[in-house]
């Protein structure tokens, strides 16, 4: 072994500028380097959305729209924002995995912002996410969806799905920092997911719903990014959806990420 | 004196709900030396070098490393502290130089400084065949080595390794052994947490004996060694006639203690030093008696624990 150069100390004085924004994400990379090494972890993400659209539409299809393609048009922006939801749990999963081990003592122990490995989690994220959008809506056009409007629209639409992705995180990931064990995160976001996706207009148009459970889809946060997708995909008329997503992105933002830090540091 | 004390810790307390980890911890250790803590599972080591490495905050008392309190000046600590945990803490999905190279990047090394730094660290633990293979592959050795590469990165100043060869076989431990030396030489201060007097006696300067989180006992290792009585030597003659004889023999070389039978046909005496080793086996040859096993051995922690505190160590119960 030859001798090698430890002392002296390298003390950074005035620590370089933008250091969360560089450490977030040297760490997504960290994320994204795990997700290419295990892509079986991307089942939720590819086969699922897949195999709920062939489920739903031909099974569903004619009875709900009375024509599969009908049903396709209406059903995909649905599909879409419910995998994104049911995808939004794999991060607190795994972080919960990951703080067990010792790589979180070593993040701890640098001169690191302490949000820094969960925004980085978070960030590294959004490869899933697009991989989700592009997905469903490539198996969509497979099996006849067509959107209807233009690109720019459609882009728009795709965007809106990953943001809502990346600011739902922060829920699984608090509830990560909560818990015991990856499977209390798993069921207890599948128990507040569910309800949210079938309480809304991801598979019906909700008119028909008892009017105590229409009020609880007109708030919930994926009747708004559903039908702002499918008014950007296929041109239904708008509305306030696509503010009220933005909105319930800077909710989940802006409560979720303040208590999973905090619970991140509470955590001995 | 006091402005070389790189480490200070003054009444280190601190409790996980009814378990009180540490009650009332000191710990000094001045630049540029090894401190060895030792101590059973469950005597407050782990928790002490989390709490100097920032991980947790004490519940009283207070430390500081290099000058900067790990509480208050975490973040300065940060930047001098090297950590080398119980388990491999480095990510076993990337490979050894994707670990290595976040590590540089976190420290702020830059792109260049942290591939370099990686390269360099590789090399020195021998690692850089296996460089580009996921961390999840090494063997355990190979991931000790690089654990201990990672806390290094930063170019630390103090460094903690607690239970740096737990697990690893003889030949491994003393690889480790010679890389902790090194580090010394290279102006690094390192604190180790040990469960055997051997280790903390191969590389320390000076030790702390810590058993229910309080420190029973500080010392050099030679003062320990004083403290505790020395060495044990044990005796396997090949023919178990010459037993008696033996016995004789090894009384004569340990001043008129009384060699005890500990296994079956394994004779030990307490001895001082190491001629006595040299002696025995001269005389042993001189009376013809032929011996298979012999060896010198130092207290294990059962028998420091027995001399320092005067009872057997208990078993820990499990909380």
């Amino acid at each position: 072994m030859t001798t090698l150069n430890v002392a002296p100390a390298r003390v950074t004085a005035n620590p370089r500028p933008f250091r969360l924004v560089r450490h977030s994400l040297a760490l997504a990379k960290r994320s994204l380097i795990k997700t290419y090494r295990t892509p079986e972890a991307l089942i939720d993400v590819t086969i699922q959305p897949a195999l709920f659209l062939i489920i739903f539409v031909y099974i569903f299809g004619g009875a709900v729209s009375g024509s599969t393609h009908d049903y396709l048009q209406f059903l995909l922006p649905g599909i879409l924002a419910q995998t994104i939801a049911t995808g939004c749990i794999a991060i607190g999963v795994n972080l919960n995995t990951d703080l067990a081990k010792g790589i979180f003592d070593r993040f701890r122990s640098l001169p690191v912002p302490r949000s820094a490995p969960l925004v980085g989690a978070v960030l590294g994220d959004i490869v899933r996410y697009m991989i989700v959008t592009g997905v469903t809506v490539g198996f969509g056009y497979i099996l006849g969806f067509r959107i209807t409007t233009d690109p720019l629209r459609a882009l728009a639409g795709c965007a809106l799905a990953v943001l809502f992705a990346l600011c739902l995180s922060w829920l699984p990931v608090f509830v990560a920092m909560k818990v015991r064990t990856p499977g209390a995160v798993q069921g207890l976001m599948f128990a507040l997911i569910m309800p949210l996706s079938f309480a809304s207009n991801v598979f019906v148009s909700p008119d028909t719903l008892p009017g105590w459970m229409q009020g609880f889809v007109d708030v919930n946060p994926l009747t708004h990014l559903v039908g702002a997708v499918r008014g950007l995909f296929l041109g239904s008329p708008l509305g306030s959806h696509i503010w009220w997503t933005l909105a319930w992105c800077a909710g989940f933002v802006i409560i979720f990420m303040p208590l999973a830090l905090r619970a991140y540091r509470k955590k001995v | 004196m006091t402005a070389d004390l790189i480490i200070e810790a003054e009444g280190l307390e601190k409790s996980f709900g009814s378990t009180r980890a540490l009650r009332g911890v000191d710990l000094t250790v001045p630049r540029g030396t090894v401190l060895g803590v030792l101590g059973p599972n469950g005597a407050g080591k782990t928790t002490a070098v989390r709490i100097l490495s920032t991980l947790i905050k004490p519940d009283a008392g207070h430390a500081r490393i290099a000058g900067y309190d790990v509480v208050k000046d975490a973040e300065r600590v940060r930047q001098s502290i090297g950590l080398t945990g119980q388990y491999a803490s480095v990510d076993e999905d990337l490979t050894g130089r994707q670990n290595l190279e976040l590590f540089g990047t976190l420290l702020d090394l830059g792109r260049d400084g942290a591939r370099k730094r990686a390269a360099e660290l590789l090399e020195w633990f021998d690692l850089t065949a296996a460089a580009n293979r996921m961390a999840k592959t090494y063997s355990g050795g190979m991931r000790r080595r690089l654990d201990l590469a990672a806390s290094l990165v930063g170019f630390p100043d103090v460094i903690f390794l607690d239970e740096p060869t737990t697990g690893l076989d003889p030949a491994k431990r003393e690889d480790m052994w010679d890389v902790v030396r090194s580090l010394v030489t290279n102006g690094a201060t390192v604190l180790l947490t040990t469960q055997y007097l051997e280790e903390a006696d191969a590389l320390a300067d000076e030790i702390t004996v810590i058993d229910h989180g309080k420190v029973i006992a500080h010392d050099t290792p030679d003062g320990l060694k004083r403290i505790v009585g020395g060495q044990t030597l044990e005796v396997r003659p090949a023919e178990f006639s010459d037993l008696q004889q033996a016995a004789a023999i090894l009384s004569e070389v340990s001043s008129g203690a009384a060699a005890d039978e500990i296994r079956k046909g394994v004779l030990a005496v307490p001895v001082e030093g190491d001629k006595a080793m040299t002696e025995a086996v001269a005389r042993l040859a001189g009376a013809g008696i032929a011996v298979t096993e012999l060896s010198l051995h130092l207290p294990s922690l059962d028998e420091v624990f027995f001399t320092l505190t005067g009872q057997p160590k208990k078993e820990e119960v499990a909380v």
